[in-house]
């Protein structure tokens, strides 16, 4: 774990194996409310400054966590590796995560470890890929407007 | 004999067609014997009991309480006329006591985010004031904010105050959008007509700034898109002048009227607990008695500056979500009464070229303003690389916005934290255990605007 002061807050850098029990750290500190869930596929980015311990993967999962009685907010970024992407879910700690989970999971396809209901929660349940994944084409549905005749 | 048996059996083929044409598998409530036990805790608000060390036993939950073919799984939405859009809701009930209760969205997914990703910082903010709709200003609001926050530029003062005036005045017609629905709910259709009334006070004043009554597109990174017009301090004090009356009103129809009461008090209860464990915010949490408001804990603009007070309810009923947007409605009258005092003489968005495009006279002057200008509209400008997390209180509860710039004149990424799609957790808590019949007025207290939670 390494911290680097940035905007907003802190930001702390984790290993993907101790997510879990430093987020049940913060919560036990105080932290009270995870603010947001959500990840970043950093598919098309070369360089990004990451502290020198942390290997760039290219997902990655961003927790804002919140503590009411401090009135503070801390920012955690784990790497999510490409070929095996999965985190422990921490709906036990914040059972208010869930559906921001499920929202990253079906746009992602990461996988949370431990979730009870790891489904698709915006799109339907027969789509195929994760949208917000950079390589995931806009457009790749051909929307069909009236009366016009595909050339394909 | 064999007729009959053949007849039967091609009925459930038939019927089990229909289930998987119209159904969503998964993602929607399944029957009690194929749902994983984990969600029987959600039921019962088991894991919500933190710290873990009063964690109840899973091993005590007793599931077989409720004999599984005495239930009866029903679906709420998405076309109905209480899910304020195309909320859908699915709900096990015994009798009429609701059990269980899964919202199921997407219906209106239209991939905003993703949309983000390839408009420039300039039109993005086109992009989201289009999802919360009814508060279209703070959507505009968190992300100018998070890009300046980016590219670290000075906003002047008079644009701070104008963000503000916009966005309290948004606050107010989105409280009394919310008003006018749940009295709707509620089977009070005059609160509808007084609610899109008020409204319409206010949407009318945005024309006269904006150009548009919803989708503004007004606060841009840099500051607002134009000063406010001649005449725009009579409008506002007129405004203010209006709403303490108005508010009265509803006060004579609504909360002292024993029907209304009756409706509301003790119905869809969520402990203060509960509401932070799932990551509530805005009415809800502070319904429960928790005076958490970004503008006050937090602040961002200038909410330092003027004098307002956090409401808060005590038992976290809907009943106190009512109040709680009913006198937020006074407050908020309160901090723009305050801003026409305070508002300076000054520039309204940023001078800083390379985020404001030269006024329009001196492009017919100068080369370097004509360049400016069209390089300023096409390409746009660069943000340098970073991310940052940017969060303000909208009518509905945090507002957050996570932007991520490779240096690019898009974002590499933007994510945007809607209170609604969030606050929706709470349902099954709240409904948990309550009547069919108050369903609807626990969903409405929730104030989900399908457009944020879709995205």
């Amino acid at each position: 774990m390494s911290e680097v002061k940035e905007r907003g807050g802190e930001v702390l850098f984790l290993p993907r194996v101790e997510y879990l029990s430093f987020v049940s750290d913060l919560r036990r500190q105080g932290f009270e409310v995870c603010a947001d869930l959500t990840a970043v596929d950093y598919l098309d980015v070369e360089e990004r400054p990451l502290p020198k311990e942390i290997k760039p993967e290219r997902f990655e999962v961003v927790v804002n966590l919140l503590s009411i009685s401090q009135a503070r907010r801390v920012r955690l970024r784990v790497q999510v590796p490409e070929n095996d992407p999965w985190i422990d879910s921490i709906f036990r700690q914040y059972p208010g995560s869930e559906a921001m989970e499920r929202e990253v999971y079906d746009l992602f396809g990461i996988l949370f470890r431990g979730h009870p209901d790891l489904t698709r929660i915006l799109l339907p349940e027969g789509w195929e890929g994760h949208p917000l994944r950079k390589d995931y084409a806009p457009q790749r549905v051909p929307v069909q407007f009236k009366e016009v005749k595909s050339t394909r | 004999m064999k007729n009959d048996v053949d007849s039967k059996v091609s009925n459930t083929d038939h019927l089990s067609l229909l289930v998987e044409e119209t159904s969503e598998g998964v993602q929607e409530l399944l029957p009690r014997e194929h749902t994983p036990i984990e969600e029987f805790y959600l039921e019962e608000g088991y894991v919500l009991r933190v710290p873990e060390e009063e964690a109840v036993d899973i091993d005590e939950v007793d599931l077989a309480s409720v004999p599984a073919d005495e239930t009866m799984i029903i679906n709420m939405g998405p076309q109905h006329p209480s899910t304020h859009g195309v909320l859908r809701i699915m709900m096990e009930l015994d009798g009429e006591t609701i059990l269980r209760s899964k919202p199921v969205i997407g219906y209106l997914h239209t991939g905003m985010e993703k949309t983000a990703e390839m408009l420039t910082f300039m039109q993005g903010s086109t992009n989201v004031t289009r999802m919360d709709y009814l508060s279209p200003l703070n959507n505009e609001l968190v992300f100018s904010l998070a890009v300046e926050s980016l590219m670290d530029i000075e906003i002047p003062p008079r644009a701070t105050w104008i963000r503000m005036l916009m966005s309290e005045l948004n606050r107010i017609s989105s409280h009394v959008m919310w008003m006018a629905t749940n009295g709707m709910d509620l089977g009070s259709t005059s609160m509808m007509i007084y609610g899109f009334r008020e409204r319409e006070l206010i949407l009318g004043f945005f024309e006269k700034v904006t150009g548009l009554r919803m989708n503004h597109n007004y606060i841009r990174p840099g500051g607002v898109a134009a000063d406010l017009p001649d005449g725009w301090f009579d409008d506002v004090a007129a405004i203010c002048e209006t709403m303490p009356f108005r508010v009265e009103e509803y006060q004579e129809l609504l909360t002292g009227q024993p029907i209304f009461r009756e409706r509301v008090e003790g119905v869809g209860v969520i402990t203060q607990q509960q509401a932070m464990a799932l990551s509530a915010t805005g009415p809800i949490l502070r319904a429960t008695g928790l005076p958490w408001d970004l503008r006050k804990t937090m602040p961002y603009l200038f909410y330092d500056q003027v004098d307002f007070d956090v409401i808060v309810g005590t038992v976290g009923d809907t009943y106190d979500r009512y109040s709680v947007r009913l006198n937020e409605i006074l407050e908020s009258v309160r901090i723009v009464e305050q801003i026409l005092e305070k508002m300076p003489e000054g520039e309204y968005k940023s001078l800083d070229r390379k985020v404001t495009p030269p006024p329009r006279a001196r492009i017919d002057e100068s080369m370097e303003a004509l360049i400016h200008h069209f390089k300023l509209h096409t390409e746009g400008y660069r943000v340098p690389a970073g991310e940052n997390y940017v969060a303000i209180e909208s009518p509905r509860g945090e507002l957050g916005c996570y932007i991520v710039s490779s240096g690019e004149n898009r974002p590499y990424r933007m994510h945007v934290r809607a209170p609604s799609f969030v606050n929706l957790q709470s349902l099954p808590v709240m409904l948990h255990g309550g009547l069919i019949a108050d369903a609807v007025a626990v969903i409405s207290s929730v104030d989900p605007v399908m457009g944020e939670v879709d995205r």
